[in-house]
């Protein structure tokens, strides 16, 4: 009963006679997982490859061939190696769901979120000022106001860019850029001024007191990496199992066949743009209520910017994003340990993610050199970016 | 210019040619997919300055085996031989080589462009090893344009063509590049009546000097007009091989679907009943903000079918969306059971009643990534049974989704694949198993069969009639004129934003309405024209 493709411009690579039967769900899985990893494994040998060198920049000179090997095993021992360890990678990867889901449920509406950094910021920022009001108030009411004011903040930066692309057209990855920036300076001049806290040597705001999100089962692992944890199920049933869902992806499929059957573009831009902020919002509040407990006058974070790598990383399904944040999440745990017994400076993991990114957006050169056959068309993600920058008018 | 050799004096249709060496010949062609074969043994031989037609429905094979000869599939049997020598093509770049020139359904031109870059893009004419020479391309250019009939401007952006002219600078490209054999994959699909007479025009005069032309279409009338021979393809097989002299429309319809079709549908006697849909006095604007629809009335009765005739672009588009509540008005009302809707939402319109086809089935009527079930429930999921309140019932859509497929014969293997996958006449019963099912008030057709085989049209087309015979009020729209009097209960002309007649359905004469949708003024009856 398939067809041959009617008229494709491009036939299909010659197939093998018989190929293997799997189930359709689980082959698919797999196929988009392949050029993720397979970037994970470039990125992990050219993160090899700069170690290497950097080995002849100590005295004495000579390229130590075992370096990158002890460099990872540290890396490794780092983030798994204990139950010290484990914690920690969870507690990094906690905002990192946040901030991928803020960009991975803005990729399924065709909207590409760069904005989740100035949303954590006032999620966070909100979070402090309100957990610092309820400080004194019991726990059960004291986290639930702030938490809630950190999404609210979130959610409300959101909408901005939301409203503007629905109603004027701009585009969100400009608006979203400079509210990033609007955010950076409003919030540190608000906590440099207004806000800041007396009795402390650098501006920050008060303590968050009981408000600060308690330990659960072993120490260090604060209640936010379950908030974390409970976000994505609840992604994955608001986007592929509620009607609401069923309208972002096909506006973000086909906006002109969502208005033709009836939805609201402009609604659905709106609400998703604001939900957005909301997830991100939420990795600022786990970082202010969870590990720092007040906001400091300069809180510089890249969670935000993180979220993009996590999203394209987790193609913008709750658990790629859940592998991703652990394996972004796991290698900043590990850095410290890496530094103390490679020497290898903690900054080695940037360029490990940058790499990561670049042959994530290489999709198409990594498919062609791997011979990884594409199933469809190119995930969504790839074509909202692509779309974002010009590459296909956006209807 | 150099000459496009070939010395052969080709007649169209002349019988002392057909002795004429072959200047393609595929032989048993076979190329499997996974769970299907779509060129079974395939043969097909191309003479000099013959004019070839290739028949089939929609996922017959026609564009597999034009893919294997333009190098973009590798056949799993059999061979090609060009003037008799068996070649291999490895790539287009191959195939462009070996003369032979593809024209794409879908252009691939760049539109921002000008006809000379778009010509030369991939094959630059250099005056020395850093410029290329424009001056000498754009004469190239302009030359051959005169040569088979048209003139050409080389410096015209391609985006401010008509389609018409963007699908002779595709043709040029292929001359440019000295093509012999020239496909053409469904040229006619996007053009007006008067621009199909245009191309057919050049055809001739390409083949007339021996160019070897593979007319690739499903439409039965035009493959007799413009082609020399005739083959058929069904299931991936060739099931004959025509002269038209020696066929007609009924026996090449046969051919092409298995069994007889009935070409036009026994469309009975309507019973139309009390008027559903009033529009008074419709004004709308385009998205340039010009006026196109102008001071539009008319009623649509239960239970009958009102065509609206007209050539693309007089406002039928913006008309249609402004019943449909894709697009606001500026002025004028539309009721819908003395309701006036003209200010409603599209999911409002809908809930009264309205269904819709729309001219463009991959831009506004299905989400092509979507499996089929979703698509099929695209208007109507968050109501029970698919949902209740925001929660889904995939069981139900599912099970909707079988039964539709059932019921609209929608080929597809499952109703999870994406619909994008299946054959365009498929897809189009996707859209009308949705718009056709539940309670329907009016239908909005628009173009409901555009591009499609004669055996989807068929089917198409009873389902419309039974509908009507429902009691549907039906507005019909449509460029294409044969599709309205086939249907139609009553006909109006919509020329620059206005209707400008109305004829009876059944009584009505190609001619006139050809002639009032191209001037706007009827011959004879000029005074109530302005019904």
């Amino acid at each position: 009963m398939s067809e041959p493709p009617a008229s494709a411009p491009v036939a299909p690579v010659p197939s093998t006679p018989a190929p293997r039967r799997m189930p359709a769900p689980l082959a698919r899985a797999i196929n988009v997982s392949l050029v993720p990893l397979i970037s994970i494994a470039l990125a992990l040998v050219v993160g090899a490859v700069i170690i290497l060198l950097s080995s002849l920049a100590v005295e004495p000179p000579g390229i130590d061939w075992g370096l990158p090997l002890t460099a990872y095993a540290a890396l490794l021992q780092g983030s798994l190696g204990s139950e010290k360890a484990i914690v920690t990678t969870l507690v990094e990867a906690s905002p990192l769901i946040f901030t991928g889901l803020a960009v991975g449920v803005g990729f399924k509406a065709g909207l590409f979120n760069i904005g989740a950094n100035g949303q954590l910021l006032w999620g966070g920022f909100a979070a402090a000022m309100v957990g610092a009001a309820v400080a004194d108030q019991p726990a059960i009411l004291a986290i639930p106001l702030a938490v809630g004011a950190g999404m609210l903040a979130g959610a409300a930066w959101g909408f901005i860019p939301g409203a503007l692309k629905a109603y004027t057209g701009a585009h969100e990855v400009v608006t979203t850029i400079m509210l990033n920036a609007i955010a950076v300076i409003t919030i540190s001049g608000l906590v440099n001024d207004i806000f800041k806290a007396p009795g402390y040597t650098f501006a920050r705001t008060a303590d968050v007191g009981n408000a600060a999100l308690p330990n659960v089962f072993v120490p260090g692992l604060n209640l936010g990496v379950l908030f974390a944890f409970a976000a994505l199920p609840i992604i994955y049933w608001l986007v592929w199992r509620s009607t609401i869902g069923f309208e972002i992806r096909t506006v973000g499929a086909n906006p002109s066949a969502a208005a033709y059957a009836g939805m609201s573009p402009r609604r659905i831009i709106v609400i998703t743009m604001a939900l957005c902020g909301l997830l991100a919002g939420m990795a600022g509040v786990l970082e202010i209520l969870g590990v720092v407990g007040s906001y400091p006058a300069i809180f510089g974070t890249n969670l935000g910017f993180d979220g993009i790598t996590v999203a394209l990383l987790g193609r913008a399904h709750p658990v790629g994003i859940l592998f991703a944040s652990l394996l972004l999440g796991g290698m900043r745990a590990g850095a410290p340990l890496m530094q103390i017994q490679a020497d290898i400076p903690v900054e080695i993991i940037d360029v490990i993610q940058a790499v990561i990114l670049f042959f994530l957006a290489a999709d198409r050169m990594v498919r062609h050199v791997f011979r990884v056959r594409a199933v469809g068309a190119a995930p969504e993600e790839l074509q909202t970016i692509t779309r974002s920058y010009g590459g296909k008018a956006a209807v | 210019m150099r000459p496009s050799g070939q010395g052969v004096e080709a007649g169209r249709g002349s019988m002392t040619e057909t002795l004429a060496a072959p200047a393609l010949e595929m032989r048993g062609i076979t190329k499997r997919y996974p769970g299907v074969v779509a060129n079974d043994r395939i043969d097909l031989e191309v003479r000099p300055g013959e004019i070839h037609a290739l028949l089939g429905e929609n996922g017959a094979g026609k564009s597999t085996l034009m893919n294997i000869l333009y190098g973009l599939a590798r056949p799993d049997e059999g061979e090609i031989l060009l003037d008799d020598q068996a070649v291999r093509i490895a790539d287009p770049a191959d195939a462009i080589a070996r003369g032979i020139g593809m024209v794409h359904q879908h252009f691939m031109l760049v539109p921002v462009l000008s006809v000379t870059d778009n010509i030369l893009l991939g094959d630059e004419t250099m005056a020395n090893r850093v410029f290329i020479d424009q001056k000498e391309a754009r004469r190239r250019i302009v030359d051959l344009g005169k040569r088979f009939g048209f003139e050409i401007d080389p410096d015209a952006a391609v985006g401010s063509l008509s389609v018409g002219w963007q699908q002779r600078v595709e043709i040029l490209k292929a001359l440019y590049r000295e093509a012999r054999i020239l496909v053409l994959d469904e040229p006619t699909a996007v053009l007006t009546p008067q621009e199909t007479v245009e191309i057919f025009g050049v055809l001739r005069r390409l083949a007339a000097e021996g160019h070897s032309i593979i007319f690739i279409s499903h439409k039965l009338y035009e493959v007799l007009e413009i082609a020399d021979r005739i083959t058929v393809i069904r299931r991936g097989r060739v099931v004959g091989t025509r002269l038209p002299a020696e066929t007609d429309e009924s026996d090449l319809a046969e051919l092409m679907v298995g069994r007889e079709v009935q070409l036009t549908v026994d469309r009975g006697e309507s019973a139309p009943g009390q008027a559903v849909v009033r529009v008074e006095d419709l004004r709308v604007r385009d998205d340039r903000g010009h006026e196109t629809v102008r001071g539009v009335s008319f009623e649509l009765r239960a239970g009958e079918i009102l065509g609206i005739a007209g050539v693309a672009g007089n406002g039928q588009d913006e008309l249609v969306e402004a019943i449909t509540g894709l697009r606001k008005p500026t002025g004028g009302r539309v009721t819908l059971d003395a309701e006036d809707i003209a200010r409603l939402s599209v999911r409002r319109r809908r809930e009264r009643g309205i269904g819709y086809i729309p001219g463009d089935r991959q831009r506004f009527g299905l989400v092509l990534g979507f499996p089929v079930d979703d698509n099929l429930v695209l208007a109507t999921y968050y109501r029970p049974p698919y949902a209740s309140g925001p929660v889904r019932n995939e069981r139900a859509v599912v099970e909707s989704a079988r039964e539709a497929i059932e019921r609209y014969d929608i080929r597809t293997p499952s109703a999870e694949v994406p619909a994008g996958t299946l054959s365009g006449g498929n897809q189009q019963k996707v859209i009308v198993a949705r718009e056709f099912s539940g309670e329907k008030r009016v239908l909005v057709l628009d173009q409901p069969t555009r591009g499609l085989d004669v055996g989807s049209i068929e089917f198409i087309h009873k389902q419309t009639i039974q509908k009507r015979d429902a009691g549907t009020a039906i507005l019909l729209v449509s460029a294409e004129l044969d599709e309205i009097l086939e249907l139609a209960d009553r006909i109006m002309v919509m020329y620059r934003g206005e209707l400008v007649a109305e004829f009876d359905g059944r009584t009505a004469v190609k001619e006139d309405v050809g002639l009032v949708m191209a001037t706007g003024v009827r011959p004879s009856e000029h005074a109530e024209a302005s019904a």
